[in-house]
Order: C-alpha cells, then structure tokens, then sequence
C-alpha cells in the first residue's frame, strides 16, 4: 500500500518511461489506457490486490510480460544468494563466538573480539568491492561477476556465488560473531553449567552439551531479524556483481516506473520476512521446552 | 584406624590481592557427616569449590586437598585429572535448584549423563534404567524421566540434583546450604533423603549451612567458620552444649537451636520449630572479604576481646576437637 502510493507520486510517468521521450501524446495515452492507468488509484490498486488472490501477479507495464514467472525466477537467485550468505555467517560466527566468550580474559578471545568490530563496521558492498578487487582483479582466482544457475554448470555456479555470498556473509557473520559471543558468556554463568562440570565434564563438552542449545535461543532471535537485513544488502550485492536476482529486478522496475513489478517485488519480499519470523517462531519451540504447551 | 576420605591442609583463597579463606584444616572420614557453619559471607562455599576445582577464573586456591583413593593432590591438579573425580568420587548439591538444571534437557538424560560420562553404566539403556530406579530413591515417579525441569517444583528439582550427585556412588558428598532455597515442609523430606542416600551408599557427607538446627540433625561432627577461618570444631553435641569459642557461643545464642539432638544413624527432623523466649544477636555485621581484623577475625565484634587478641590464636585440641581463641568460653583455668 505504502509502496503503492509512493510510486505513484513519484515524478516520470510510466507509459512514457515505457515509450521513450520521443513518442506521441495520443501513443502514451493508449498505453495509460490499455494499463488501466487512466483510471484512479485505488482502483488501481484494488485490481492489483485482486489478481494477486487469484494468484496472477499482473503484466509489467515495461516489457508487457507477465511478471509472476520472472519474479519466481529471480526470487530462487536471490534465495540462493541469501542462504549461501547465511550459511556463511553461521560457519564464521558460531566458533568465532564460542571461543571469543571462552577466552574473554585471553588476549586471543580479545584480538577476536576487536577484529568483529571491524567487520562490524563495513558495508556489504564495500566488502563486495573489495573482494573482487583482490580475488577477481588481482588475483583472477575467481569470476568477478555474473550468475549461472546451478542447474546448468554447477562449478561455475559456484565459482560466480563464492563473492557475492562472502560479501553478504562475512559482514553478516562479524555482527552474528558478538551476538553469539554475549550469549555464550551468559550461558556460561549458568549454575546448569556448573552442575555439568560438577558431573565430571570437562569445561569445552560442558559448554558444547548444556550450553550451546540454551544460547541458540537468543542467537535465532538475532537471525530471523539478519535475514531481513541479508535480503536488502542482497538488493544492492546483486547490482555490484551484476546478479539477475530480485533485487536487481527491483532496482529495474524502480527506474523504469514499472510500478506493478516494484509492487510484486516487495510484496514477495515482505512475504519472505514473515515466513522467516514464522519459522524463527517454530525454532524457538523447538529449542525451548518451556515455550511448549504453554506452561511454565 | 582407616584413612580419611577427604583431608584438606592449610587451604588457602585469594583473589587478587584479597585473602578470603585461610589456613583451613578439614578432615572427613568414611561415611562421617560433618557440617560446616558460619554465617553468611564465612568462605563456606569458597572452600567446598576449592576442594572441587570449581572455584572462579579470578579465584585462586593454595593448600592440600586429598581425596582417598587418589594418588595426587587436587589443588593444582589438571583438568583432566580433576573431572575423572568429579561426579564419580566427588560429587556436589548446590544452594539454588531452581537453576542448578539444564532447562532444555529432558530430567532422564540429565540423570544418566552423569553415570555415561564415568562408565559407570555400560550403555544408554542401562543408564536410563539405572536413572529411573536413582528417581525412585528420591521418591519421584519414573515418569518425570521425560520431563523438563521447569515442570517440576524447587523441591522436586533438588531432589534430581541428589539423584545426579549420588548416581555413582561418590565417597564424598558435598551439599552447600541445599535446603535454604526450600520451604520449610519440603527441607525435612530433602534433608532425610540426603541422610538416607549417603548412608545406604557409605559415602562420607561435608554438609554446608548456616541453620545449626540442621547440623544438629544431620551430622556428627561440626566445624564453625568465620572470616574465612575455622575458628572450632568437635561433635556436633559437645559443640552445641559447650561451645568454646566467642564466636560459636555467639551463633548458639542467636539460634533457636531447642533439644537439637545429634544424629546418629537416625535422623530427628522436627529441631528447631520451637522457639526459646529471648535470642540475642552477635553485636556489628560480617565484614566484608579482606576487612576481618588481624590476629583474632571476631575480636572486633567480641564481647571479651583484649589486647592479646590482635595475636593470631594458636588451635588448643586436637585437630578434630578444638577451637582457636584466647578467652575460651567455659574454660576452668583462664
Ligand atoms: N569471585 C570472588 N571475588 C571476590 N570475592 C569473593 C568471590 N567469591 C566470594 N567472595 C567473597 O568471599 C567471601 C566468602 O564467600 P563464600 O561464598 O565462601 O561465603 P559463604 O560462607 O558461602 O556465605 P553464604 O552463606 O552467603 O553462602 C565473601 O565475603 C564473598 O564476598
Ligand atoms: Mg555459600
């Protein structure tokens, strides 16, 4: 709805953007017509709404395709993207964390801690620059953009998402790094964790069994909410390394005045931010026996 | 005459450049319950971690400790060493059992993790097993064995750590002030359980509290802590009705202690409900850690403290039966 209004007051017309500069006023005003952008707005938007219960997501007013397939398309890119990109995160921030909370009096625990800190700090497309500055540009190792789906050429798939997905994970994973970091450090001020030495388990399987589940909890939490972040720094990781991925389609709609496509877009994206909290949900009762049937 | 199962030599803790237990001599023999006291802030806790191993990081202990049947002494030990003795030779309740569990781990497991990680059964099953008969001694239903712990209540949960601490049969019992945390109806039951588990296993009990009316039921001998230091030990009744030291007349004093009759064997839960007419109360607070006195830690709130008690006291007994102070109570000769 927000979207909505704010594309529609937006300068540029999109039957002109469409058309070109160059075409006739009576061209245009066909074009409006035969989009049903003649009519008011929220008939307008009514009828998006209404296609969208019948699960047609309409026809952009750009290419005059039927936008429902590509976004699908697109969506699976970006999915893939997001994941890979999380899945980095979690592999850096999980032992990262553990062992700066374990060590937090070491002078390890602490070089760990100031080196977070400054992947805090970097945006995800800076890092993407710098990535393909190094690996691509200096040091050709690998692709420095470009997009195969794996269906086709599973190697070069995974070459081409090596970058984009460390660009996207490795800023992601030093802030999951702290987040993992204090939760370990509460767990292990736990009396259940003293119980466990107490039973005769050394300090790191004391934390690994009794520990690690206790502190996913708060770790989930911080999760549901960075994949959100994941799927906007996709928005713009995509464009760097030039991915036909939803973002790079949402950027095109935005430019072109596409409005129906910008609209579906983000919809799918919303859509996808609340399936994500919805499993976070699921997780947590999963983890959390208290969470269970209610009681406590 | 058999060897004691725990003997603790010139223990000593500190933290930083805070002294916060000294020179504590401690020996427990087989099956024998002995009951630490003080009040609070005393170093009673301090000292039970330190013959676990399970002090803070910050927290460094000095001293003996040795347990029978090992061959080396605890402090200093490594890890490793130290966690084959710990749940299996050692083992330990502590204060808080709301919090003394693992909340995402069903009961069953908890119990039986104690005895897969000791060998002390061969396999999951047979642990399990062995789990839900431990249950059973503590007077809980093997259904429980599939719950978590914040379906059960306080009482009920302190009587799973009990089971965790006795499922392999340690020589040595240590429970810090494991009733405080309960009430009243359920300490009794807590209480006789404990007594009834070391005693069907033999296992030596050191049992940390500041309520004396517990100690009397529980426990045969006593030792009384205070600014970090024992300062009298003995059995329990000679202790309670002869007290030497200022400070333990001073607990005595303070605590509805009525026909508190010592133990042995069996157990009479029903001291302390009685209340005596007048209490008095020990003049001034605890210190804090590093801010006892020198020479005599309770000279400072001592009613017959003299200039001679700015001179550490020297122990008078037997390093069972004794107590350091200069102006005993009930002495014939000073
Ligand atoms: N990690 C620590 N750092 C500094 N001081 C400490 C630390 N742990 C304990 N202390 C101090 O040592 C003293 C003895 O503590 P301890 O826990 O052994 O007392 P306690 O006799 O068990 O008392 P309570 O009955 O309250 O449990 C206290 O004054 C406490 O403040
Ligand atoms: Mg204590």
């Amino acid at each position: 709805m927000l979207v909505f209004g704010f594309m529609a007051v937006l300068p540029g017309d999109p039957a002109r953007v469409a058309l070109g500069v160059n075409a006739s006023d009576e061209a245009v005003a066909e074009l409006r017509r035969q989009f049903g952008l003649d009519r008011p707005l929220p008939t307008q938007y009514v009828d998006w709404l209404g296609g969208l219960l019948r699960g047609d997501l309409g026809t952009s007013y750009v290419s005059k395709a039927a936008i429902g397939p590509q976004v699908f398309d697109r969506l699976q890119v970006t999915l893939l993207l997001v994941v890979a990109g999380m899945l980095i995160a979690l592999v850096l921030a999980v032992p990262a964390g553990t062992v700066m909370a374990a060590r937090h009096r070491r002078l390890s625990g602490v070089a760990l801690s100031a080196l977070s800190q400054v992947g805090v700090a970097v945006p995800a497309f800076l890092a993407g620059i710098l990535l393909i500055m190094v690996f691509a540009v200096k040091l050709g190792w690998l692709p420095a953009n470009g997009w195969t789906p794996p269906a086709v050429d599973p190697v070069q798939f995974l070459r081409q998402l090596v970058l984009p997905a460390l660009s996207l994970g490795l800023v992601q994973g030093a802030v999951l790094t702290r987040y993992v970091r204090s939760a370990v450090l509460d767990v292990l001020r736990e009396d259940y964790l003293r119980t466990a030495r107490a039973k005769g388990l050394r300090p790191f399987p004391a934390l690994w069994r009794h520990g690690l589940r206790n502190a996913a909890v708060p770790v989930v939490t911080v999760l549901g909410l960075q994949l959100a972040t994941l799927l906007i720094g996709a928005v713009v990781v995509e464009r760097v390394f030039v991915i036909p991925g939803l973002g790079s389609l949402l950027l095109d709609g935005v430019s072109q005045r596409d409005l129906i496509l910008v609209q579906d877009v983000v919809m799918v994206l919303v859509v996808a931010v609340l399936l994500v909290n919805f499993l976070v949900d699921l997780l947590y009762v999963a983890l959390d026996p208290r969470l269970r049937t209610g009681s406590r | 005459m058999t060897p004691d199962v725990l003997t603790v030599q010139g223990l000593n803790v500190s933290v930083r450049d805070t002294q916060l237990v000294s020179d504590v001599d401690l020996t427990v023999g087989p099956g024998e319950r002995v009951g630490l006291i003080g009040e609070s802030g005393s170093g009673k806790s301090l000292t039970a971690l330190s013959i676990l191993g399970l002090l803070p990081d910050d927290v460094v202990p000095s001293g003996s400790v040795r347990l029978t049947g090992i061959d080396h002494d605890l402090i200093g030990a490594d890890e490793r060493a130290l966690s084959r003795i710990r749940g299996r030779d050692l083992a330990m309740v502590f204060q808080e059992p709301m919090t003394a569990l693992n909340p995402t781990m069903r009961i069953g497991d908890q119990i039986a993790e104690s005895m897969l990680i000791h060998h002390t059964q061969p396999t999951r099953t047979a642990a399990r097993a062995a789990a839900a008969d431990l249950l059973d001694r503590v007077q809980l239903p093997a259904d429980l064995l599939r719950a978590y712990p914040h379906q059960l209540s306080g009482g009920q949960r302190q009587r799973i750590v009990l089971a965790i601490a006795l499922a392999n049969d340690p020589a040595l019992l240590i429970c810090d002030e494991p009733t405080t945390a309960l009430d009243v109806t359920v300490q009794a039951l807590v209480l006789d359980l404990i007594v009834q588990g070391v005693l069907a296993r033999s296992s030596a009990l050191l049992f940390i509290t500041h309520d004396l009316a517990v100690v009397a039921t529980v426990c045969e001998r006593v030792l009384v802590m205070y600014g970090g230091r024992v300062v009298e030990s003995g059995p329990v009744h000679e202790v309670f009705t002869n007290p030497r030291h200022r400070y333990t007349q001073g607990l005595l004093a303070a605590s509805n202690l009525e026909a508190a009759a010592p133990a042995s064997g069996r157990t009479n839960l029903q001291a302390g409900t009685a209340s005596r007419p007048r209490l008095t109360t020990i003049p001034g607070t605890v210190p804090a850690a590093g801010h006892f006195p020198s020479g005599c830690v309770f000279r400072n709130r001592c009613t017959h403290a003299t200039d001679l008690c700015a001179t550490t006291p020297a122990w008078s007994g037997t390093p069972t039966t004794g107590y350091a102070c200069h102006h005993p109570a009930g002495a014939s000769h000073a």
